[in-house]
């Protein structure tokens, strides 16, 4: 369609200018095509946020009621945008909205009603409560909607007024209304005051459920993402019923809307904690997985959506996506926000059937161009070796062949994990450590460098020069960052204790600049705790540092079961993108719990206390009090644990995150490894000193 | 649910800020501007600062913009954003910043609509263009009280998405099938991932309120629990996918997912797998749907890259049609990726045209048409400048854009589509079938590899793509004619509805 050749109004004007323009034309001008153009240009000063137009308000409350429909929606955007600054002058334009309340035209009634209810203005929200009243009795359906979504917006301009009145009485009964777009705008409306209020509740009983679930089909696809979402305030009390529900919502799933997939997921998820039987359950999860791999086929966003929905969903019904892994294969051209999390879901999904196809597919994407992809393709090839043991060697080929290649930081990355895979099988792999060694040159990034060191003090009696690789190091022991200096001082300990003879000049070395000559109080401590440790005792030493570690896994990445139970309740919001506990990320949303009832399948997840979950960073190799039996066993794992230094995050959650940025927001957060990449900055910062954006 | 939508340019110039809630305030676009439109480093289209939350698509020369303060719905964010743009493609031809800039004040109009409060309401485009309109003049119209109730009647009806008053003098209906197949291989020539994404497009222009049931050759899924070999999914193992994928029977497809537009009564598909709905008028996307099993391959593709120390690259890539000699397809693009610092190349191809195009560093081979199992050969020379900082060469994959009519890749047919009119009157349905290239990428490995060019899917099914076949379920017997196979070249003949009866790519059902 050719007709809007609006372009030469987008253009800045001025007042005095403009003001005339609106008022001229006169009689002459029958279609007040002058006054078109002119509140045309007005509008679009207003969107380039030039705010002189303010000053053309009396004029343009003038031309509110001229017989033209196009002229009245300008004047009530401007309205709408201008009524906070200059309230006094707004004001004159709310008889016109009260008579257009009135008017016997369905659409001008619901344009005036949804105009008059977005005025932030005392006035206009004191002149809306009764003719509101009226109208959501109105004959018309439309106006009804329209009605049902003006109480929510009263309650944004002020709760106190609208909870004293009988609104939302109101607005409940006519949840009865005979017409489905209606009754879901009541809900919508509904779940909208619910999410910002501490007083309301909301339930929904088991009929209502079900007649809410029969209106679903005769309902645009927006409403029935509405009552979806509502649904979520049933709380089933008999598996019986929830399992009949969750079967009449999964017809949706077929829907070409995601947001009605993804919520019917949701809903599902939901009702399926209340249902018992083991085959009803795997039955309902089967009809979850097509559904989310057919969202692969929407655009990138959506892609994305649903695939970190998959990890989601995945943690919690390991059953769900279990034969899919080939159709999580990237494209070359998917972009690189769907590539990671594909790489994430395919590292989840592999298993020792599938790890051959899985290695080729993660080794081709070792040659691609982005380095953070790069990495993280990397970094799951020596995380399956860890999750798979049978497939371990075979991922180790697969990371000696990208070694081979000499790209820096693929060298760099394949040393921190091969250091993880010596650590989960001790004395098996050993023979490639000389392979490893070979590289030392070109690892320039402490990560990587801490984990060589950690390997040469390791396997000191294994490597002829261990001592001489760790004096070359130690000449630059002062320019290293600490998490180098800390493998440093462990592994120089770790010569000694192997090698007495060999280690005897260096250990006393680096002791003393560990105790005296840094400022870094955790360098200092552990320097002590070794020297004292190492002149008191020396077989217990011995004992101590080359004790047996805990073991690591790779599951270590699952989210706590809070908060897995709480983003399950959220499937498909914003939370699941970054998959961090709701209140993190979202600090005004209303949190959500399972609720108990006769027919919850398990307990739900009792809040020890009401603070946030503990921080503690997940896996065993930090959590020391955990494994160790006897005190001595306790104190080594403590001991070594802590000391191990090789960036201790790393090594316990053992996460698919690039290795940049020095870790330091990472430790905030149990699941680290979930979290977007890009923003994280902006995100530890936004959750840790609130709100970035103070408006 | 959403705070506002706003609308920029590429510049970052704000051309539509509509706040839907007290707390968008203006100084958001700022802030958007600065952290994603002047920032080189964006890599997500969500963004969370504080409690605010940018979703965002792009499109054309534009960036749409939802902004939220809680924790959304982001899929029915990110759902409104993709109809937003078809709204505008729908109302403007086109959606980007000159269709924004000559048509805002409409935008703002149609915003205030299909949001209230910011939660989308009613976005059926037949619907909004009732009263919502490019004139002006219709405007007029709804000012009348009666009309008006009519607009709000269909607005808020079980179906929203048709008016009662449609007349048609001649009733018809066509049907699109296209489908999209999606090949990722591996250099030695292995299948890593091979399906069909495929659309069911139709234009429905048919009096009333018709009532239609649509068949297609979709066998019903039986959840057998046997096991049997998923030729396409080897490394799945056992259970969901594979259980449930006892043998297609001949002739038939085993459907993965279906997908429908909200006309179509899921309950009755699910109950019964029949396909039931009211259409809206003109076109619409009826269904979509997944196929992972025996998906035929239209062209082969064996590529060989060597490289020939830092100064060459040398190419041999071959393919060959892999479908009946009496189709054609059309279009037929190949892209060879080559180095970054090509300096110049040389090809030879035995069909066709290939060039150079240094800006996509590509060597583009088109062959305007490419019969059935014939086969064409390119062998081209890249010569590389050398430089002093050498990077590594990612080696992009090869990749295909064709299409190809009377053929669907996953064996799809469509065996009847009724209409029921209380009228009884009669009706025309056309029905054609296009494969184009989804994601079609072959990968090019190193030398060693490339050697070994072994398909694990070959052909295992042949599909007879016109044939007559009676519907005999159904006594009105509707029968689907043999459409020919030498097509009109013109793939879009028959949008145009005076043209199709020339249209030999329709098959009448």
């Amino acid at each position: 369609m050719s007709s809007g050749g609006d372009a030469k109004l987008f253009a800045r004007g001025k007042v005095a200018e403009l003001r005339q323009e609106l008022n001229s034309g006169g009689k002459k001008d029958k279609n007040y095509s002058a006054k078109k153009i002119a509140l045309k240009k007005i509008v679009a000063n207003m969107t380039m946020s030039n705010n002189d137009m303010v000053a053309l308000f009396p004029d343009v409350i003038g031309c509110m009621n001229l017989p033209s429909l196009e002229i009245k929606k300008m004047c009530f955007l401007f309205l709408v945008n201008y009524s906070r600054m200059k309230p006094e002058v707004a004001l004159k334009a709310l008889p016109t909205l009260v008579d257009d309340m009135a008017d016997n035209n369905p659409l001008v009634r619901a344009l005036a009603l949804r105009t008059i209810s977005y005025v932030h203005v005392r006035e206009f929200v004191e002149a809306t409560f009764q003719p509101v009243k009226r109208l959501m009795q109105d004959n018309d359906p439309y106006v009804r909607k329209t009605a049902a979504f003006c109480v929510a917006k009263l309650y944004e301009h002020d709760k106190k007024m609208v909870e004293n009145s009988d609104l939302i009485d109101r607005l409940n009964r006519m949840l009865k209304d005979e017409n489905p777009t209606v009754v879901s705008s009541v809900l919508a409306s509904l779940v909208d005051i619910w999410g910002r209020s501490e007083s309301i509740s909301l339930t929904i009983d088991y009929v209502s459920a079900s007649k809410l679930v029969s209106i679903l089909a005769d309902c645009s696809e927006w409403c029935q993402t509405y009552i979806l979402e509502a649904l979520m305030a049933y709380v089933p009390q008999d598996s019986a019923e929830a399992l009949l529900l969750a079967e009449r919502i999964a017809p949706r799933l077929s829907h070409s809307n995601s947001a009605v997939v993804l919520t019917s997921c949701r809903v599902i998820l939901y009702l399926m904690n209340y249902i018992a039987g083991e085959k009803h359950i795997t039955s309902l999860c089967k009809k979850l997985s097509p559904p989310l791999v057919t969202l692969l086929s929407k655009p990138p966003e959506v892609q994305y959506l649903a695939l970190r929905n998959a990890i989601l969903i995945l943690q919690k019904r390991p059953e769900v996506l279990r034969n899919d892994i080939r159709v999580f294969f990237c494209n070359y051209n998917d972009p690189i926000y769907v590539k990671v999390t594909k790489l994430e879901l395919m590292f989840m999904l592999t298993t020792k059937e599938n790890i051959s196809v899985v290695l080729a597919e993660l080794r081709e994407y070792a040659t691609e161009i982005d380095v953070h992809f790069v990495r993280k393709a990397v970094r799951a090839i020596g995380k399956l070796a860890i999750k798979i043991e049978s497939a371990a060697k075979q991922c180790i080929e697969t990371l000696l062949e990208l070694v081979d290649a000499k790209i820096p930081y693929i060298v760099q990355e394949a040393t921190v994990v091969i250091r993880n895979i010596f650590r989960k099988y001790p004395n098996q792999y050993e023979s490639i450590i000389s392979h490893v060694i070979r590289n030392i040159d070109d690892l320039d990034e402490p990560e990587a460098k801490a984990a060589v060191i950690w390997i040469i003090g390791q396997y000191a009696d294994r490597i002829d020069n261990s001592d001489g690789l760790l004096q070359d190091y130690l000449a630059t022991f002062h320019d290293e960052t600490v998490e180098v200096q800390l493998a440093l001082l462990t592994a120089t300990v770790k010569l000694f204790i192997q090698r007495p003879t060999k280690g005897q000049q260096l250990v006393p070395q680096v002791l003393k600049w560990c105790t005296e000559e840094t400022d870094d109080p955790d360098l200092r401590d552990r320097g002590y705790m070794y020297w004292r440790l190492l002149s008191t005792d020396p077989a217990t030493a011995k004992q101590i540092v080359m004790g047996q570690k805990p073991p690591i896994t790779a599951e270590s990445e699952k989210l706590d079961p809070r908060t897995l139970e709480e983003l399950c309740l959220n499937v498909g919001t914003l939370a699941t993108v970054y998959l961090k506990p709701i209140h993190q990320v979202f600090r005004a949303a209303r949190p959500r719990r399972l609720l108990p009832s006769p027919a919850l399948q398990r307990d739900p997840v009792t809040p020890v206390y009401n603070g946030p979950p503990p921080s503690l960073p997940v896996g065993p190799g930090v959590n020391p009090g955990t494994t160790g039996p006897s005190n001595m066993n306790e104190a080594a794992d403590a001991a070594d644990a802590y000391f191990s230094g090789i960036g201790s995050q790393q090594m316990a959650s053992m996460d698919l995150d690039g290795a940049g940025g020095g870790g330091a927001p990472q430790t905030q957060y149990v699941v680290t490894q979930n979290q977007q990449q890009v923003y994280q900055p902006q995100l530890a910062g936004g959750a840790a000193t609130g709100e970035l954006l103070l408006l | 649910m959403l705070s506002g939508i706003l609308i920029f340019n590429q510049k970052g110039e704000n051309l539509i800020f509509r706040a839907f809630r007290s707390d968008c305030r203006p100084r958001l676009a700022d802030i958007f501007r600065i952290q994603v439109i002047s920032n080189p480093q964006v890599r997500s289209p969500i963004l969370t600062l504080g409690s605010t939350t940018f979703s965002h698509v792009k499109h054309e020369n534009i960036y749409l913009v939802a902004v939220t303060k809680s924790n959304a719905n982001a899929a029915l964010v990110f759902e409104f954003l993709y109809r937003l743009v078809m709204l505008g493609k729908s109302y403007f031809g086109k959606l980007d910043e000159e269709a924004v800039k000559n048509n805002f004040v409409l935008i703002y109009e149609l915003l205030d609509e299909i949001l209230d409060f910011g939660y989308p309401q009613n976005t059926d485009p037949d619907t909004l263009k009732m009263y919502i309109t490019t004139e002006g003049v219709k405007s007029a119209i709804a000012n009348s009280p009666t009309d008006s109730s009519r607009i709000t009647q269909q607005a808020t009806g079980a179906i929203s998405w048709r008016r009662s008053d449609i007349k048609y003098r001649k009733n018809e209906a066509f049907v699109d099938v296209i489908e999209d197949v999606n090949l990722l291989m591996s250099a030695t020539g292995t299948v890593l991932r091979a399906d069909v994404n495929g659309q069911i497009v139709m234009r429905a222009y048919l009096s009333g309120t018709p009532e239609c049931k649509f068949g297609l050759n979709d066998r019903l899924l039986l959840d057998t629990g046997e096991s049997s070999s998923n030729m396409n999914n080897p490394g799945g193992g056992n259970g969901l996918s594979t259980s449930k994928t006892t043998r297609a029977a001949a002739g038939s497809v085993t459907l993965e997912d279906c997908q429908f537009h909200q006309c179509v009564k899921l309950g009755r598909f699910d109950a019964d797998r029949i396909i039931s709905f009211v259409p809206p008028d003109g076109e619409f996307e009826l269904m979509r749907y997944r196929a992972t099993e025996n998906v035929n391959l239209p062209f082969k593709v064996h590529p060989i890259v060597r490289e020939i120390g830092t100064t060459k690259v040398e190419y041999s890539v071959a393919i060959k049609a892999n479908y009946s000699s009496k189709l054609f397809a059309t279009n037929v693009v190949i892209r060879i990726p080559t180095p970054l610092n090509t300096a110049k190349t040389t090809e030879r191809t035995s069909q066709g045209r290939a060039k150079y195009e240094p800006e996509q560093n590509n060597i583009v081979w088109k062959i305007a048409r490419f019969s059935g199992q014939s086969e064409y050969v390119l062998n081209a020379e890249a010569t590389l400048t050398t430089m002093t900082h050498q990077k590594a060469w990612s080696r992009p994959p090869l990749s295909l854009s064709f299409s190809l009519l009377m053929f669907t890749s996953s064996g799809l047919l469509v065996r009847y589509l009724k209409v029921f009119e209380k009228s009884n009157y009669s009706s025309v349905k056309w029905v054609r079938y296009m494969t184009r290239a989804g994601s079609y990428e072959i990968r090019c490995g190193r030398v060693s590899d490339t050697i070994r060019t072994v398909y694990e899917q070959e052909n295992k099914k042949h599909i007879h793509i016109a044939r007559v076949e009676r519907n005999s379920q159904h006594q009105k017997a509707e029968t689907i004619c043999a459409g020919q196979e030498n097509r009109n070249e013109n793939e879009q003949s028959h949008k145009d509805k005076k043209g199709q009866s020339q249209d030999t790519g329709t098959e009448i059902i």
